[in-house]
């Protein structure tokens, strides 16, 4: 996993509520065996008509917005646990989401591959989603070591919540699974002393 | 401290706790399928780590497979190649596999539960988010990333903090014409779609005690359409009944410690949940969504609501616009181009039979298209000795071979753009059934009613 300290970036604004998975990768590009690619479909069908071209009004095709940060409405990826959705956020260039909120597994998801997800209240996600309309180059500056978002423009840092492990493990590119590997004596005395087992 | 469900379970899988909140957390079955696998299997072999505990895994193929003509090999090339790898992967690990065409395969949401794999007390987890599904028997089941089913691959643990706990009680005696799914999505348009995000849900109350295992399995299936990583019930009888002499239920000596078990499993008295809600059997009429997430949702008789937060109005007016509807309108009299009857939420014999008793010596309108999809090869066995098949063809429906077929229209089977499809399936989401679908959600009895009169109706008055 990339290592993640600090971002500074302009940002895209998406500001729909409860962009579900499905519209992040729809599932008939879920067919894909690896994990690479799936940038390219990312918000396929608002992204492109059925012929396949780009929709103008869409923020990502107006030319308008650009960035490694994306600003979403709350309840941000809820729907299937299909991990596709952050790969196909991150493959598409997006280091960090900010929302006001998150769905739980895409949460989880975002996590374990390098994708920050950010929370902040409804009421700094209005005002971010304002400022970035009315000027696309507005700068953010993301720094996970202190949890700070820093807008430059507004003089202003907004500090927000993250598990310390789970910071950690994005500093440092570590992941679970390494973890858990070194755990193999534990789980296996769990197992030969459980109460009950299936 | 009185415990919950919830508790007694999650406390009895933690391997070990570690500073910052996170738990060691174990896991007695994996269930995997072709869609969210291939990823973890490569990740697990490029870091040369063998799988940890493969007799927990049982795999099945579910998603991505076509409905008619399993027994010829996969058409679309990229589904094949998916589904090759599953059998290719489970192969060389040596993972139990119900493939295409096995007897036991199935979605992987009704094979478990049907073979006697899930059962209570267990920790059960699937790269799929109706894993919630078998929360139905006292279970704590929630659905992963791939980069958790690797970790599950590996070490048969995930590290999690432990979720809040919500309960949801509905007592009383439900009305004629409504069924666990219109509980379901009754309390779902009381949440909405992010309201139990971080709980683990405990269904409570004479309502969810008076379901079957079936319908007990609807509801479970959909708790994570408010968000909710999983939904429990307690066992008792009826999940006893349901499992005893089921192929992977304990035997013997074994059964009788297993349910002795399991009957000290729920809630005591006096328990402490983050949330308690509750609501009243009565208020509940038979269920339909008019928008594109599960929590738009309302009577079927009602009229789509005007009044919504300021800041949802852009979301919610881009959602009507998409479905074609008006606010303040009824759905009542709208003409359905599509009935699909199927998916992880409503496929299971119980689901099939309630179809065919309604439809039975009358005909679908003759512009609908009425699809059936069983959820197994055991529930399609069941529904060909029991006459079903007969009965479903000879009402002009279509009895397809088991898969998730059109729920999330992976395979050929879609919807078409702009055409209404009545659902038994659990998502409404913007193109979910197909590019440009529009879905309606509501019970097996509704889209039978609505398959026959080609259109949205009261279904009321037909239940005499």
């Amino acid at each position: 996993m990339e290592k993640f300290e600090v971002l500074q970036s302009t940002a895209v604004p998406l500001p729909i509520e409860n962009i579900d998975t499905d519209q992040i990768i729809p599932a008939r590009f879920l067919k894909a065996t690896s994990r690479e690619g799936f940038g390219e479909n990312l918000f396929r069908d608002w992204r492109f008509d059925n012929a396949g071209q780009p929709k103008a009004d869409f923020v990502m095709n107006t030319g308008r917005y650009s960035g490694k940060i994306l600003v979403a409405g709350k309840n941000f990826g809820c729907g299937s646990s299909r991990e596709h959705a952050a790969w196909a956020i991150y493959d598409a260039g997006f280091k960090v989401v900010i929302s006001s909120f998150f769905a739980d597994i895409f949460k989880g998801n975002a996590l374990n591959n390098g994708l920050l997800p950010l929370q902040v209240s409804d009421e700094v996600l209005a005002r971010l989603l304002a400022q970035i309309e009315q000027d696309p180059q507005t700068t953010l500056v993301v720094n996970l070591v202190n949890q700070e978002l820093e807008v430059p423009v507004w003089e202003e840092k907004i500090s927000f919540e993250i598990d310390a492990y789970k910071k950690e493990c994005l500093i440092n590119g570590y992941d679970d699974i390494d973890f858990l590997v070194n755990q193999k004596e534990a789980i296996e005395q769990y197992e030969s002393n459980r109460p009950w087992a299936y | 401290m009185a415990k919950t469900l919830l508790d007694k379970i999650w406390d009895a899988h933690v391997v070990k706790s570690i500073p910052g909140g996170l738990d060691v957390f174990y896991i007695d079955r994996h269930l995997i399928h072709e869609v969210t696998s291939p990823q973890a299997f490569d990740e697990i072999e490029a870091r040369g780590l063998p799988l940890f505990r493969k007799e927990q895994i049982v795999a099945t193929a579910d998603h991505n497979v076509p409905t008619k003509n399993q027994h010829l090999p996969i058409q679309e090339p990229l589904s094949r190649f998916q589904v090759d790898k599953l059998t290719e992967n489970c192969a060389k690990h040596n993972i139990e596999l119900y493939g295409l065409g096995h007897e036991k395969q199935g979605i992987v949401h009704v094979m478990g539960p049907e073979l006697g794999i899930t059962q209570p007390g267990m920790t059960i987890v699937c790269g799929d988010s109706h894993t919630s599904t078998h929360g139905a028997f006292g279970a704590i089941a929630f659905g992963i990333g791939t980069s958790q089913v690797a970790q599950v691959m590996a070490s048969q643990c995930l590290l999690l903090s432990k979720p809040k706990s919500m309960r949801i009680t509905v007592d009383g005696d439900v009305r004629p014409g409504v069924t666990a799914k219109d509980i379901i999505l009754y309390v779902i348009s009381k949440l909405g779609t992010g309201g139990a995000t971080g709980y683990f849900v405990e269904y409570a109350g004479s309502a969810f005690r008076n379901l079957s295992m079936e319908g007990r399995m609807t509801v479970c299936n959909m708790s994570i359409e408010m968000g909710a990583r999983g939904g429990m019930i307690a066992p008792d009888q009826t999940t006893f009944d349901y499992l005893n002499g089921r192929e992977f239920a304990p035997k013997g000596e074994r059964w009788d410690q297993a349910v002795a078990y399991w009957s000290t499993l729920f809630t005591e008295e006096g328990a402490a949940f983050d949330k308690e809600l509750t609501f009243d059997a009565a208020d509940i009429a038979p269920m339909i969504t008019f928008g594109t997430n599960p929590g738009m949702g309302m009577a079927i008789d009602a009229l789509i609501p005007t009044e919504v937060p300021v800041s949802e109005q852009a979301s919610y007016s881009k959602s009507l616009q998409y479905m074609g509807f008006q606010p303040g309108e009824s759905l009542l009299g709208k003409e359905i181009q599509y009935v699909f009857i199927g998916s992880c939420t409503n496929s299971r014999i119980e689901d099939l039979r309630q179809v065919a008793r309604f439809v039975q010596g009358k005909k679908k309108a003759p512009h609908v298209e009425a699809i059936i999809v069983p959820g197994s090869k055991q529930v399609e066995k069941q529904a060909i000795e029991e006459g079903i098949d007969k009965v479903l063809a000879e009402a002009g429906f279509e009895l397809r071979e088991p898969g998730c077929s059109a729920c999330l229209a992976m395979n050929e089977d879609k919807i078409p753009a702009g055409a209404y499809c009545v659902s038994t399936s659990n998502r409404n989401f913007e193109g979910r059934q197909g590019p440009g679908s529009r879905t309606l959600l509501a019970s097996p009895l509704v889209a039978a009613i609505t398959a026959v009169e080609g259109k949205i109706v009261d279904i009321t008055q037909y239940l005499n």
